[in-house]
């Protein structure tokens, strides 16, 4: 394989190998160098898992099934530079969540789980993300929005580029 | 018995909390110092077992006895990991711990592992908490600095390693077998038991799965003692010999229609009306409350007149709940129906049974399908008991499932309906006056031509 078609760079190879020894088997860093592809790119194309299961020595089909138990990683594109997800959950449908996601897939002009045309932000649904006590509540990346209004939440689309 | 003080939670809102610093200044490391200088890992196995603690996790599993089922004098390796996966509705509590007072967690966790001969353990952590990872992982970073974590810890002899590991963002996650293959690499699906973990868990070898909140209780206990934990909750029932009693402090999460939602500590048996009234500032906005989940949605529902539950273990059973779950009560005001209540948990069920069993993956999905029929206003009475006959069969409980989440899925539905079955009938006859007595099958297959 030729440098120009790989999608591993060799700082993320590094980073992947260096979870090797802490783990009993190398099929464990699985889910690491996932995660670590996804921060990079923002999505887990079918070439990366290729080249992530030749680092594991697993098939491709062992990556690519745990892979896809987890709604997590996008494959076919990227998502947007801010990924939020706004929590469905029981205590925040309590407190409004559910017309808020409704109100921000409006202002953003997607639906749940889809990437602004300019690829800000792709939008989704969460379900409990852990911090009932501020319901209803948006992860967006590392920011957690809490006791979120709809005023907010224009305000925090409007602020992305 | 003197106005409890908060332990697990004393020393969140000082400043710099998380740090190594604060907390050493609090008085931490000093209980692992002393376990290694006059404690062998069988003294703190008999501490933990004599204080009664219980799993914090969800199933309430006596904590020193599942240690003890690790084989005896085993040579190979056996894997501790910390369940940080929490991701039941309404719980919040195993954040706060990680990211105000990590090293809480830690100590518990190395006097843990010390206790059950664990040299490699797994922090397995939920994405969606970036904070709580951020602190974990610092926390982590000066307890190698400092010597309390990695070769011959502190000269006892003892080494440890403790890594971080990141979860997907998939419920199933926190079962404790599907945590093992998730951390293995594999889909995480759960696994039939026996074994169980503690015969073969992690990587095939003999595994301890905790929970955060039950670390942090393990290093109070060593702190303090286990007459001091005994002290507090609720004793076994002398009428139930089966019964180990609710012993020591508890995290309970409050959130829904409360004035104030948060996470207090308060000693195991607090009544629902009592966290409700004297920690959360009542009902929001001045409303009734109609109901409340007890211990994380799995746990089904309680009426307003039974707030007088004790959220000890025991305690929802004896209201027609699953149990005490992870203590996390969710407050539902008298305005909200209960076909939504319904529906946003089959809706969460639905979307996280891993597919496995078919009566779960099929059950979550039919029952998700049905209650959105009923909202669109084409329900019919009959689907209440089919309602009831998908929840009275899935689950461990049934023998029908592998895991215990389809259980979680059933008893919202058994309660909701047999508790609030005149609200239900009410709404199905109000939204469907002429179809609510059909009984026969709904021809949807005819009408979407997929015969
Ligand atoms: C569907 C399901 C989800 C669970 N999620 C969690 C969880 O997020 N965190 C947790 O500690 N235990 C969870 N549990 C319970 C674990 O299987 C296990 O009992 C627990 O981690 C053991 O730790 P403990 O004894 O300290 O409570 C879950 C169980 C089931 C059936
Ligand atoms: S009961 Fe449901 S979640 Fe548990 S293993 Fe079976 S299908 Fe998966
Ligand atoms: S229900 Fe939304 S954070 Fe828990």
């Amino acid at each position: 394989m030729t440098n120009e078609e790989r999608i591993l760079t060799d700082e993320m190879i590094a980073e992947i190998k260096a979870f090797f020894p802490r783990y009993p088997s190398l099929q464990a860093v699985t889910l690491p160098a996932l995660h670590v592809v996804n921060k990079r790119l923002r999505h887990v194309p079918l070439q990366a898992v290729v080249e992530i299961a030749k680092l594991l020595e697993l098939s491709p089909a062992q990556v690519q099934d745990t892979l896809t138990f987890y709604g997590f990683f996008k494959q076919d594109e990227p998502h947007g530079r801010v990924r939020a997800w706004v929590c469905r959950s029981m205590s925040c449908h309590l407190r409004g969540a559910d017309e808020l996601l409704e109100h921000m897939c409006e202002k953003a002009g997607v639906e749940p789980g889809g990437t602004t045309t300019d690829g800000a932000l792709t939008l989704e649904f969460g379900e409990c993300l852990g911090a009932c006590e501020f319901a209803p509540c948006v992860l967006a990346n590392e920011t957690l929005h809490k006791c979120v209004t709809k005023e907010q939440a224009d305000e925090f689309v409007e602020s992305l580029e | 018995m003197a106005e409890f003080q908060p332990v697990l939670l004393a020393n969140i809102d000082k400043d710099d909390s998380h740090t190594l610093r604060a907390y050493e200044s609090f008085g931490g490391y000093a209980g692992l110092k002393r376990v290694f200088g006059e404690m062998s890992a069988n003294d703190v196995k008999e501490l933990v077992k004599g204080s009664g603690l219980r799993g914090r996790g969800g199933a309430g599993f006596p904590t020193g006895l599942k240690w003890t089922f690790l084989p005896k004098d085993y040579q190979g390796p056996i894997y501790f990991c910390c369940n940080a996966d929490e991701s039941e509705p309404g719980t919040f509590n195993n954040r706060i711990l990680m990211e105000e007072d990590p090293h809480q967690v830690i100590e518990g966790l190395i006097i843990s592992c010390f206790a059950t001969a664990s040299t490699t353990a797994y922090f397995y952590m939920r994405y969606e908490y970036p904070l709580a990872w951020k602190r974990m992982q610092a926390a982590i970073d000066e307890c190698y600095e400092a010597g309390y974590l990695g070769k011959d810890i502190l000269g006892s002899g003892y080494s440890l390693d403790l890594y971080l590991h990141r979860g997907a963002a998939a419920y199933i996650c926190g079962e404790e077998t599907g945590l093992i293959e998730s951390l293995e690499g594999k889909r995480a699906w759960p696994r039939i038991k026996p074994p169980f973990p503690a015969v073969e868990g992690a990587f095939r070898k003999p595994t301890v799965v905790n929970n955060v909140e039950t670390a942090a209780c393990v290093k109070q206990i060593v702190d303090r003692g286990s007459d001091w934990f005994r002290s507090i909750g609720v004793q076994p029932d002398p009428d139930n010999p089966r019964d180990p009693g609710s012993f020591g402090p508890k995290l309970y999460c409050l959130s829904g229609h409360v004035e104030k939602p948060g996470c207090y500590e308060a000693p195991l048996g607090l009544t629902v009306n009592e966290l409700i009234e004297n920690y959360g500032g009542g009902v929001w906005k001045g409303r009734k409350a109609k109901a409340a989940i007890p211990g994380g949605i799995s746990m089904g529902v309680l009426t307003a007149d039974e707030f007088d539950c004790p959220l000890d273990f025991a305690g929802p059973g004896k209201y027609g709940c699953l149990g005490l779950g992870t203590g996390a009560v969710v407050v539902v005001d008298e305005t909200v129906p209960m076909v939504d209540f319904l529906h946003n948990s089959c809706q969460f069920f639905e979307h996280e049974s891993c597919g496995q069993c078919t009566p779960c993956r099929e059950g979550t999905s039919w029952a998700l399908k049905m209650v959105n029929r009923i909202k669109a206003g084409k329900g019919r009475l009959k689907d209440l008991d089919l309602l009831l006959e998908i929840a009275d069969n899935i689950g461990i409980i049934p023998g029908t499932t592998i895991c215990g989440l389809a259980d979680g899925a059933a008893w919202p539905m058994k309660n909701a309906i047999r508790k609030f079955r005149d609200e239900f009938e009410e709404y199905l006859k109000r939204t469907n006056p002429n179809g609510y007595m059909e009984t026969d099958p709904v021809p949807i297959l005819e009408i979407i031509g997929a015969h």
